[in-house]
């Protein structure tokens, strides 16, 4: 067998992993556990970890603690090396960097520190400590990813003052869910506010859920890009409208929002510029993008001599799971040398196409 | 019998062998035991993984029944043992397995509907590549096709799905130290669903799943659907002997799940039977539409001799919104003049939405 077409061995496997990470180490490595609501277990699952590393012999200290530190995680934190918390919950980030362990443990994410110290946020403080070279392992909840915010507040109608952003928790090496069943009502007949209650928390996890799948999809197209592989999984579901001067746009779109929120997935609009339009198109054309703007939705416009080439040769590239397309007006003569329909169908691979009436 | 309260499910759901999905039921029913509830374990695969074996310490295990099958003996989940100890929640591991010729049952699933039915909660795992609608994506992801899958419906009627994640990174570090499998299996297992990449895009599946687990057990005022679908949907499956048409029962079946829509399946044929296919074709469609009723689709046979017309016709006085059909065999001639009825759909149904359903295909290694 030709050594480039040889399946490699578990061994060769891991060992490129763990060049990989060597390589990334000179950084801390950032794992965070991410959470629906306090009391579905992320203390726990984090302090576990730090148990099971600290069996390992790995030096492991906990770097910060909630305030209420639940019954099942304090046997837990009491094996534990605890650097204390400075005035006004602010990490000592300071003493931590100078202690140099191999992992710390920062139970909660989102505090904003007391004015005068080196950072105004804690993540900002996990930040100094990663540069540092020191792995951290820390838990957030859902409700405090700052571009979350809106959603957040409209669902919980609580105000959130304390946030971080996406961009920090999509740069961890490593994310995990702690999903669990909402907390039960204790009683047979729940009242009509422990409903609201449960109804708010199922909200959250969703959200929950569907931020770390967008996480992943992320993080599996950075790995697929940076390895140069071209496929694409269709984890995620991706909905493509294309718009042609008679496409009936408005069910178009309004039916491909509906099947993007209901998959948790994206919807992508495009039209291919094509020149020799008649008048009557160009301004029915015109019409509709008009109509795409005003639904806030962004259009690319893709260029090319082959309209259903252009179409899908993006569709690929953003991993388009679904193409909607307007009802072709072409005659059958006109269909003599096969139409554009007939190309989407034949070559979109995992590409469903899905003819929409105009 | 009246006032029977039938027994609840909660699946633990997961990407991988490895992520802990045994481990986290068995946390559960320890707590559940500590409070005091009456909980057994009706069946438990330890794989040798130590620290989950040390989870079942202190619960009730109800002795699997052996099997004798052709020259060997084989264990399975004792379902009428449990029937008789009669505990508040019976732990049943593996849900998508199948059971060893011989059993009243095909499939453990359907031990544990009985155990349902008789009243007993259960806890169960399972990972999303056993889910029937997604079998040709995970095809696509893993180049495994998988064959032993449990139907949507099984699932949706849980009360309760959780999911249990691990990084890709820290399972690839378990399976390393043994902890998943011993050494030959493990290399078996890296060189196929435990690819990194494979990893990743099984474990995004299954947290837009388990997303959409959740959503679907919102009332249906409080699911964030905006704009709310203003027309209710309803979708036609064409069947066919083409072995496509599973893949797209599934896909239909999905698409409506997650729209609350009607799903139907039909095929058309020219004497309103199936007895003038050849019997290779009658076998295949059979299968479809016995595949069809499985998935719980309602299913008919059409009388009529032209495909398109017949379809779309039924599909008018049925108020179908959406038509799903296999992508036609390619041909060197346009579609416009294939046999395929697939053309003649589009334009005849002008007023429904025709989905034309790709192969989803794993990349070549």
């Amino acid at each position: 067998m030709a050594a480039e077409t040889r399946r490699k061995t578990p061994e060769e496997y891991l060992r490129e992993c763990q060049a990989e990470e060597a390589a990334a180490t000179s950084k801390g490595h950032l794992k965070i556990f991410l959470g629906y609501a306090s009391g579905v277990g992320k203390s726990f699952r984090m302090l576990d970890e730090a148990r099971r590393r600290r069996e390992r012999g790995e030096d492991v200290v906990v770097g910060a603690m909630q305030p209420h530190v639940p019954a099942d995680v304090e046997p837990l934190v009491r094996k534990l090396e605890v650097i204390p918390l400075k005035a006004g919950n602010a990490i000592d980030v300071e003493a931590l960097i100078c202690r140099r362990p191999l992992v710390c443990i920062i139970d909660g994410l989102a505090y904003d520190n007391p004015p005068g110290l080196r950072n105004a946020t804690r993540w900002q403080d996990v930040k100094d400590i990663l540069e540092a070279g020191i792995n951290v392992i820390a838990s957030i909840n859902v409700q405090y990813v700052a571009e979350l915010r809106e959603r957040v507040e409209a669902i919980t109608e609580k105000r959130v003052s304390e946030t971080v952003p996406l961009s920090f928790i999509q740069s961890a090496d490593e994310i995990e869910i702690v999903d669990a069943s909402p907390p039960k009502a204790p009683m047979e007949r729940p009242t009509e506010r422990m409903q609201e209650h449960a109804e708010r928390l199922s909200k959250l996890r969703e959200l929950a859920l569907v931020v770390t799948a967008d996480i992943v999809d992320y993080q599996l197209n950075d790995y697929l890009e940076r390895h140069g592989i071209k496929q694409r999984f269709g984890a995620s579901e991706r909905i493509l409208v294309c718009i042609t001067p008679r496409a009936n746009l408005r069910e178009m779109l309004e039916f491909g929002q509906i099947i993007a929120q209901k998959f948790h997935g994206e919807l992508v609009v495009a039209y291919v510029k094509q020149g020799g339009l008649s008048p009557e198109d160009q301004s029915a054309l015109e019409a509709r993008l008009a109509i795409a703007n005003a639904a806030g939705v962004h259009v690319e416009i893709l260029e090319g001599n082959d309209p259903a080439e252009a179409l899908l040769e993006f569709a690929r590239l953003r991993g388009v799971t679904q193409l909607f397309v307007g009802h072709s007006q072409r005659t059958a003569l006109a269909r003599l040398k096969g139409s554009p329909l007939d190309k989407l169908i034949w070559e979109g691979h995992g590409i469903d196409v899905c003819v929409f009436p105009q | 019998m009246t006032g029977h309260r039938r027994g609840q499910l909660k699946v633990f759901m997961g990407y991988a062998a490895g992520v802990g999905k045994t481990y986290k039921m068995l946390e559960e029913a320890q707590d559940l035991k500590a409070s005091g509830v009456d909980i057994v374990i009706g069946y438990f695969e330890p794989h040798g993984r130590q620290e989950t074996i040390a989870k079942t310490v202190g619960l009730e295990i109800v002795p699997r029944r052996k099997i004798q099958y052709r020259d060997s003996l084989f264990e399975e989940m004792d379902t009428d043992a449990i029937l008789a100890r009669r505990p508040k929640i019976a732990v049943v591991d593996e849900f998508p397995h199948t059971n060893v010729p011989g059993c009243e049952r095909g499939k453990r699933w359907e031990d544990v509907e009985v155990l349902l039915a008789a009243g007993i909660d259960v806890l169960t795992t399972m990972n999303i590549q056993h889910l029937e609608s997604l079998n040709d994506q995970v095809w696509q992801i893993s180049g495994v096709r998988v064959r032993e899958t449990v139907p949507d419906w099984v699932v949706e009627q849980a009360k309760e799905v959780v999911m249990v994640d691990l990084t890709p990174g820290a399972l690839l570090n378990r399976l390393q130290r043994g902890v998943v499998y011993e050494r030959a299996k493990a290399e078996r297992a890296l060189q196929n669903f435990f690819r990194e990449q494979t990893l990743v895009a099984l474990r995004e599946l299954a947290l837009r799943q388990a997303a959409h687990e959740v959503e679907h057990r919102m009332p249906e005022e409080q699911r964030s659907s905006v704009p709310k679908p203003r027309k209710h949907h309803r979708i036609l499956v064409l069947v066919s002997a083409d072995p496509k048409t599973a893949m797209v029962i599934r896909r239909a079946k999905r698409v409506s799940d997650f729209l609350g829509a009607e799903c139907f399946a039909v095929t058309v044929q020219s004497n309103g039977d199936l007895s003038g296919l050849a019997s290779a074709d009658r076998e295949a469609v059979e299968r479809h539409l016995n595949f069809a009723r499985n998935l719980h689709i309602e299913t008919r046979i059409l009388e009529g001799d032209d495909i398109a017309s017949t379809l779309v016709d039924f599909g008018r006085r049925n108020q179908i919104t959406q038509i799903f059909l296999t992508r036609p065999r390619r041909k060197a001639w346009p579609l416009a003049f294939s046999s395929d009825p697939v053309q003649k759909i589009i334009d005849f149904a002008k007023d429904m939405l025709v989905v034309i359903v790709s192969d989803r295909e794993p990349a070549k290694r």
